[in-house]
């Protein structure tokens, strides 16, 4: 048997969460003392996601670097596969919010996209 | 002399905030004086998401957040100037400032909005002994290198201070290929977000060593290190808890003080628990007509409420640009913390002239649990709410009603304590 040992953020209390894991199965999570706690327990063990924010460069635009996103969370484990895919990845002036500057970060099926005007 | 009914201060998240609110009030007449070379203040930095979750309901990026505001102010042909430095504001309301363009010019107002938020405590605010140098950086300025000029400040970083920033630039750092070996905060809490902690140290192994601190600096043109040491209940470092950590980066992200020069000159009245000017519910300054909003009035946890607070200050301005100062029955009921409560945004409420309802914001000086938050009307208890915790790092905030206010006409004083169960 497995045990994690989580913080859960769904509030100011960070209540410490304990999972315990039978290979893929969930079988136990102590700790949280709402039903949040149980809700991210379950989530941050079994699927975690995050969003993932950088900069890419821009040419020809009024700075140097625009903002961006993955359009939706990724799995935990592809954010370094997905910062590494941004390096070298220069776009052209004008970006606009929302513009997609790769797509399919990382095989993920999501988008990044560019979260400022240049 | 140029005229305007209001001059805004600061085109950061207040400022803009501000700037739509007074025009969805009916003033035309508006200027924000912003000395970067664009709108949106620090937001523009902050690239990293969680932005809106109170305003939008969803989760925007800094940049993101703001362009939802200069949108809204380009919508409104509000006027703006940008690469203008604010020198000096007089109690007459003559702003002077400076740009390239028309060099020194002054500016008549109605009404001022103070909106120019915080700068980071530096190096020097702390007295850490050594030489001094490259490699020591303000949390936020790493941040500005980063993210908007495209330069990295090291390979090998610590961070000390465990403000929401250096969290943030910890993971920010991480991702771009440098070694944050470990986050020293002082206080045997952390100053950020629990949220920021899991996301940017925990998600990346870096450690958290809270009451400890940095006690010496190696290097002489380029940082080599630094020593770390714990410190006792004083914050007072204890000999042999002392490390030794190379590192070619130290990032300082150590508080944010409001940045009042300006107002302080002009004649405006500071809290020095929040550094701010002390404001009525109205949040207008003691000099009539001059509002404040935002981190220069005290440092806010989320953007959301900075933007709630400054709507509120842009509506006020409005209203004084269009009646004049009213003052009905020139009551004012004192408002203040105490027992663990450090201060109280606003100061003062008169209760003819409040909304329906006034939100007071706070901060408490320790971390609480199983605690409740009691309000006094003199000295009878009116409110008695549970809080799970409670902690510095986290704004909170109370209701007043204006109805219930109305009811006692012989209240002359709010406190609001922090009670054990």
């Amino acid at each position: 048997m497995e045990k994690r040992e989580l913080i859960c953020i769904s509030c100011p209390m960070g209540c410490p969460l304990t999972v315990e894991l039978e290979g893929q199965e969930i079988v136990n999570i102590t700790g949280y003392t709402c039903k949040r706690g149980e809700v991210y327990g379950r989530k941050e063990v079994t699927n975690p996601t995050r969003i993932v924010t950088s900069t890419v460069k821009v040419e020809g635009g009024k700075s140097d670097m625009v903002s961006v996103k993955t359009r939706e969370d990724i799995p935990k484990d592809k954010i370094s596969e997905c910062v590494k895919a941004l390096k070298g990845i220069t776009v052209k002036a004008p970006v606009r919010i929302g513009d997609v500057i790769l797509s399919n970060v990382a095989g993920t099926g999501v988008d990044i996209v560019a979260t400022k005007e240049v | 002399m140029k005229e305007y009914d209001i001059v805004i201060i600061g085109g950061g998240p207040a400022g803009l905030a501000a700037a739509i609110a007074a025009r969805d009030n009916g003033s035309e007449s508006i200027l924000i004086l912003e000395r970067d070379k664009e709108l949106g203040g620090i937001l523009n930095q902050c690239i990293h998401n969680g932005f809106g979750l109170h305003t939008f309901k969803e989760e925007l990026t800094g940049p993101e957040y703001a362009a939802r505001f200069t949108e809204q102010v380009e919508k409104y042909k509000i006027e703006y100037v940008l690469n203008t430095m604010v020198i000096e504001i007089s109690p007459e309301k003559v702003v002077t400032a400076m740009n390239r363009e028309e060099g020194l010019f002054d500016i008549q107002a109605k009404a001022i909005i103070l909106a120019m938020g915080c700068r980071e405590r530096s190096r020097g605010a702390l007295n850490i002994p050594g030489y001094r140098p490259a490699g020591i950086f303000s949390a936020g300025t790493a941040q500005r290198l980063v993210n908007m000029e495209g330069f990295m400040p090291g390979r090998e970083v610590v961070i000390l201070g465990s403000g929401d920033i250096g969290l943030i630039m910890a993971r920010r750092l991480t991702l771009e290929g440098a070694k944050v070996k470990v986050v020293a905060e002082i206080m045997p809490y952390s100053g950020g977000l629990k949220r920021n902690i899991v996301q940017c140290l925990d998600d990346y192994g870096i450690p958290l060593k809270l009451s400890h601190t940095v006690i010496e600096i190696r290097g002489k043109e380029r940082l080599e290190g630094i020593t770390l040491a714990a410190v006792d209940d004083r914050g007072k470092p204890i000999a042999g808890t002392e490390e030794e950590y190379s590192c070619d980066t130290l990032l300082l992200s150590v508080g944010l003080i409001p940045e009042n020069e300006l107002s302080g000159a002009m004649g405006v009245v500071m809290n020095p628990v929040t550094s701010g000017p002390i404001v009525n519910e109205s949040l207008e300054t003691n000099v009539e007509g001059v509002f404040a909003c935002g981190n220069v009035l005290h440092v806010h946890d989320l953007v959301d409420f900075v933007s709630e607070e400054a709507a509120a200050a842009g509506k006020n301005a409005s209203n004084y640009v269009k009646n004049g100062e009213q003052k009905p029955n020139g009551r004012e009921i004192i408002l203040e913390g105490t027992d663990g409560v450090r201060y109280t945004v606003p100061s003062t409420i008169n209760p003819e002239r409040m909304e329906a309802t006034q939100i007071v914001r706070f901060r408490v000086g320790n971390v609480y649990k199983n605690c409740y938050i009691g309000v006094y009307f003199n000295d009878e208890r009116v409110l008695h709410r549970k809080r799970m915790v409670m902690a510095p790092g986290e704004m909170e905030e109370i209701k007043l009603e204006k109805e219930k206010l109305l009811l006692h006409p012989d209240i002359d004083r709010i406190t609001i304590r922090v009670e054990e169960a």
